[in-house]
């Protein structure tokens, strides 16, 4: 074939594309989506089953699932774009100049990067977290914390496979500063990659927000936040499992998607690997 | 002697990180707003009491000085002393590390018995119904929030069907066996105690699963895809031609060469799951490292948490080492230079 395989001829791909288009409308239009206020409570229909009136029932509050739901799509997009776009943003500079600057630099702020991939992410983020007080913010602050040295690594690799092509040193050689070189002509061409792991990595971050609220170091209740609702319900599961049944539905298919357009750009920006699927 | 040099190479450099994650975490647990003196005394503490406090976890002193003491102790066995616990942190590690680490090798173990005939068996029928299954079953793996997994798990193998217990390691009036590794189902097989036995092997079952089942996905994903990298090599041709039969051709040839890649994902793999073991014990009131690491952080108690940290990034290179020395003897083409 030898054109770039477009991402929307895999049928999963586009599933996956119109979750995510689905899921950013929720998080946008969520107060003219959701049929009830997420934190209105009515104590007289607590713990409804879903119904007609309550698509995904009621919790122990007499909250709409549903609702909270919708409104939970848009701090889990909010938490996702932040937390790879402070990671990513940070990671890629400390990378870029390790790698352009090489030598002593970029053996120092490679150990540096190395110490971060060395710890379990939850547990680092947890002590962060922890440390700065529990709230959504710093949840985020802590997730970006232990994601950012893959993005300095990946930035790094890249920079060295670059740095000698000829297309930099001809810039370079008719004088065009460092800055202008990693701007305009290195970054560019290393960013395939660090795309293919932004997608993974919202994700992640989606998964370990929701991860830290439900064991106290993230979003507080009553913020209709998805690991917040599971939590809520979980002394319900015997009983009204649909409490934690849908926030998890919601976070499994949000993370999902962002897993499978990952594989797919990959795909895309790699066709080596697309045999192996 | 080649791979004794790599062996101390590693060895230095895992020295390095450890220096790097210690500097890092006395850092978090230091430079931070929440104050663990009032967390620890309360709001009605003499100014007295809060001085001998101070003066016992040496918060009196100057930073650089605090993490040589700390880092001295460290050298030396010594992590500190829990405030919330008030034990040595070394103790208490010391005490909920086996119970993680019982549950860590039960859900690798799950996920090597599933994971590889699962990418075996999606790879050999690319593109039929059973590699759909396995690829959307992996696909969830990785995208399911481990807590909700272990929610739903309890709720539907608990609560409803009543198969298993939903929490706890042992009976409540099954005494635990005497302590030698800490791994109940091995003291219990050193004890020959079979009711202790059945009872941890059963509440073993649905916590291994739902921390399993992340690693499992990756497992089979790898599998899967180096088994196709390698089933489409020339000597696989070869071996077909030679006509040799379909069995034999997957498993002596193909899968041998296909596992390497799976052995690193392996590796990788148990450091992760400390992080998932965090979640997966607190639902399943399991007493290990991440339901003491979750009490710690939540009473700001700092050197516990610190010890935790400290331990867990010890975990994931030691692991990677083992990955490494694995290849080295698996891989004769590699040439750790």
């Amino acid at each position: 074939m030898g054109k770039r395989t477009p991402i929307l001829r895999e049928p999963l791909n586009v599933v996956a594309l119109a979750l995510i288009t689905a899921f950013a409308v929720c998080a946008v239009l969520a107060p003219l989506l959701a049929p009830y206020d997420p934190l209105a409570q009515t104590l007289s229909s607590r713990l409804e089953p879903p119904s007609a009136t309550h698509w995904l029932g009621t919790d122990s509050l007499g909250r709409d699932i549903a609702s909270r739901i919708l409104y939970g799509a848009r701090i889990s997009l909010i938490v996702g774009v932040v937390v790879v776009a402070l990671a990513g943003v940070f990671g890629t500079f400390v990378g870029l100049i390790a790698g352009y600057a090489g030598g002593l630099a970029d053996e120092a702020l490679m150990r540096f990067t190395e110490v971060f991939l060395a710890f379990p992410p939850l547990i680092l983020a947890m002590a962060i977290a922890g440390a700065l007080g529990p709230s959504l913010t710093n949840a985020i602050i802590a997730i970006a914390a232990v994601t950012w040295a893959v993005y300095a690594r990946l930035a790094r690799g890249q920079l060295l496979s670059l740095r000698r092509r000829e297309y930099v040193e001809a810039a370079r050689s008719i004088g065009a500063s460092p800055g202008r070189i990693l701007g305009r002509h290195l970054l560019p061409n290393a960013i395939a990659p660090l795309l293919v792991q932004a997608s993974f990595d919202m994700g992640a971050a989606i998964i370990a927000a929701a991860g830290l609220s439900f064991i106290g170091f993230g979003a507080q209740p009553p913020t209709p936040e998805w690991g917040v609702m599971i939590s809520e319900g979980r002394n319900f599961i015997s009983t009204q499992p649909w409490l934690s049944l849908f926030p998890g539905l919601a976070i499994l298919f949000a993370v999902g998607a962002f897993n499978v357009l990952g594989d797919g750009l990959r795909d895309v920006f790699d066709p080596r690997l697309r045999r192996a699927g | 002697m080649r791979f004794l040099g790599f062996l101390l190479r590693r060895i230095v450099g895992i020295a390095a990180v450890m220096i790097g994650v210690s500097v890092i975490t006395f850092a978090i647990s230091h430079i931070i707003p929440a104050d663990p003196v009032a967390a620890a005394l309360g709001d009605h503490a003499t100014d007295a009491q809060i001085a001998q406090f101070r003066a016992e976890y040496h918060l009196d002193r100057p930073l650089p000085e605090q993490y040589f003491i700390y880092a001295t102790g460290i050298l030396h066995g010594d992590l500190g002393k829990s405030i919330r616990t008030r034990r040595s942190v070394a103790d208490d590690l010391a005490d909920s590390f086996p119970a993680t680490l019982e549950l860590s090798f039960a859900a690798l173990l799950i996920s090597i018995v599933l994971g590889v005939p699962a990418g075996v068996w999606s790879a050999v029928s690319r593109g039929r119904l059973p590699d759909y299954v396995v690829r959307v079953l992996s696909l969830a793996g990785g995208s399911l929030p481990v807590f909700w997994l272990g929610l739903i798990v309890i709720g539907l193998f608990y609560y409803q069907l009543g198969w298993f217990p939903g929490g706890g390691r042992l009976d409540t009036f099954v005494p635990p066996p005497p302590t030698r590794t800490g791994l109940y189902v091995l003291d219990s097989i050193f004890a020959g105690n079979l009711e202790a036995l059945r009872s941890s092997l059963v509440h073993l079952v649905l916590p291994a699963i739902t921390l399993g089942y992340f690693s499992t996905a990756l497992v089979a994903r790898m599998t899967r895809s180096s088994m196709l990298d390698v089933l489409g090599q020339d000597y696989m041709r070869t071996a077909r031609a030679k006509g040799l039969r379909e069995p034999v051709i997957v498993l002596r040839h193909a899968l041998r060469n296909a596992l390497i890649p799976t052995i690193t994902i392996i590796g990788l793999t148990f450091g992760s799951l400390l992080s998932g073991a965090v979640l997966t014990e607190t639902i399943f009131s399991w007493p290990g490292l991440g339901r003491y690491a979750t009490a710690s952080a939540v009473s700001l108690d700092f050197p516990a948490v610190l010890g935790v940290t400290l331990l867990a990034a010890v975990v994931y290179p030691v692991a990677n080492l083992v990955v490494d020395v694995a290849y080295y003897w698996l891989d004769p083409r590699i040439q750790h230079g």
